[in-house]
């Protein structure tokens, strides 16, 4: 469909509009289904890209990191220690490794133990975090070498519970993707029933449309344009109520965790934007579906 | 401009019409008769497209009516004028709107035709009912109204189906004056009507057969009517 086509199709033929009785009901049914359905399709989208953000986000960060944790009697420790960071520096794909010091290690205990622990009265395992290069590390060659020579040390790769994280982000973001197709298709559906009864009750005025000469197009375009333009308002006024239900989420922040980080981010906030394009689009096939099949059982 | 050859129309268990052969001619001027239900508005339907015949063809403007596909039917239904037994108009649209409801459904400029339809409303006397509802309105307005919608277009075919049956005399004269006038321009007229004061003035001025319609069979009746 060329523009022209586009705008002549949406500035209408405002005769062919008053040949159709306008109908109350089924407009308001039609604004508040495709309202609805985009007020919907904003928070799947934004589950979407937040779950996609928080998988691709975990996947890097978790994979690019591991800990090294040694666990040593306290006079061991502080050379065991140096041994692990020796070991580390010389292993290919390691890009840092760095022992955390006490303030680190006591920052990390004080949700579980408070601030006033004595640390230094409790054997305390050192953690090492390693950072990886790209490409990585061989892990089970480290695991072994390490084994030998820190025969106190566990390396923690991150990858068991890396793993079941990501899966379940993946799976947020595949199942808002779903339900933005099935929030599209149950707005077709109705909108496709919408249409229908008001092609059936509009029975006569299409007959007498057909006697004095109008070509389906012409009786078609009437229904269409009305049902489109319902479903872009009610789409649009949608996604605006939506969108500022998005906007008045906590921003992102740790102490919320991943739920805070909910919405969209740059460009993200433009994707809305598409839904009402995209329910007009719905809305104009499904009538034009419905008005074909309509008009055809008509002389 | 329409042929029937022998037709042939059934319809459920029984048949209605059988073996009907008529040709509307262009400039020719035709009653139609018949007992109620033998067929008249059935014979009309099926010169206008919106029945098909079960035997038999009916060709219209040099093309049979089962090969047209729908646009060619609606373009062909803008070069006839069909005035209805129940009229059938746009209820939620007034009467002016209505009666310029073909030139509207085919594209046409309202601001050009705006004279043509004053004119017209005029000559069929409802002037002054331009802004009235059609549920508003007598069964004889209806029916100038319906006549005065079938003509707007100017068609090369006026097919009409009980046009007078509830006008006054003076104004059924009026009516048939505007089809006799049509006629002289080289219009094929088909006029179904019980009226035969309606089809003995037209006589007086036009060459018109009258075509009856009896045991399923159009036959041509009688110069004596």
């Amino acid at each position: 469909m060329s523009k022209g086509t586009i705008r002549n199709f949406l500035i209408g033929d405002a005769q062919a509009d008053r040949m159709v009785p306008p109908s109350g009901f089924t407009a308001r049914l039609t604004l508040f289904v495709s309202g609805a359905m985009a007020f919907l399709t904003v928070f799947a989208l934004a589950l979407s890209l937040a779950s996609g953000r928080l998988a691709d986000r975990w996947a890097d960060e978790l994979a690019r990191s591991a800990t090294l944790r040694i666990s040593a009697p306290s006079g061991q420790l502080a050379a065991q220690t140096k041994v692990a960071l020796t070991i580390l520096e010389q292993t290919p794909g390691v890009a840092s490794a760095r022992a955390l010091s006490v303030e680190e290690q006591a920052a990390l205990l004080a949700p579980w133990f408070g601030l006033d622990l004595p640390l230094d009265d409790l054997p305390i395992p050192q953690l090492i975090e390693i950072i990886a290069a790209d490409p990585g590390y061989d892990v089970r060659g480290l695991t072994l070498r390490l084994s030998t020579e820190v025969p106190g040390a566990v390396l923690d790769d991150h990858t068991r519970w890396r793993e079941p994280l990501v899966a379940a982000a993946n799976s947020l973001r595949r199942l808002g993707w779903i339900s933005i197709g099935l929030l599209g298709g149950a707005m077709a559906a109705m909108i496709t029933l919408a249409a229908q009864s008001s092609l059936a009750a509009n029975a006569q005025v299409i007959e007498v449309l057909r006697l004095v000469g109008a070509r389906d197009r012409y009786i078609a375009g009437a229904f269409v344009r009305r049902f489109t333009i319902r479903a872009l308002i009610g789409a649009a006024v949608g996604v605006v109520i939506g969108m500022a239900g998005v906007l008045l989420m906590p921003a992102a922040s740790d102490e919320g965790g991943f739920l805070t980080g909910l919405g969209f981010q740059g460009w993200g906030w433009l994707l809305p934007l598409l839904i009402p394009t995209l329910g007009g689009v719905v809305a104009f096939i499904a009538t034009w579906l419905a008005a074909r099949s309509t008009l055809r059982e008509l002389a | 401009m329409i042929e029937l050859d022998n037709v042939g129309y059934s319809y459920g268990g029984g048949e209605l019409l059988s073996d009907v052969s008529v040709r509307l001619a262009p400039g020719s001027f035709h009653f139609l008769t018949g007992p109620s239900g033998s067929g008249k508005t059935t014979l009309m339907k099926l010169c206008y497209g919106a029945l098909l015949p079960t035997s038999g063809t009916v060709r219209a403007f040099d093309a049979d009516m089962r090969t047209r596909d729908r646009d060619e039917m609606a373009m062909m239904r803008r070069r006839i004028g069909v005035v209805h037994q129940d009229c059938r108009f746009l209820d939620h649209l007034p009467l002016a709107d209505n009666i310029a409801l073909p030139l509207m459904v085919s594209g046409h400029d309202m601001g050009q035709e705006n004279a043509n339809l004053r004119e017209l409303m005029n000559w069929v006397g409802l002037s002054d009912r331009a802004d009235a509802l059609p549920p508003e309105l007598s069964g004889g307005e209806r029916q100038r109204a319906a006549l005065a919608r079938a003509l707007i277009m100017s068609p090369d075919v006026v097919l009409a189906d009980e046009p007078t049956g509830n006008v006054d005399w003076e104004m059924s004269q009026r009516l048939l004056q505007l089809l006799l006038e049509l006629n002289r321009m080289g219009k094929a007229v088909l006029i179904a009507s019980h009226d035969l004061g309606l089809i003995r003035a037209a006589k007086a001025h036009v060459q018109a057969r009258v075509l009856r319609i009896s045991n399923r069979q159009l036959h041509l009746a009688g110069a004596d009517l």
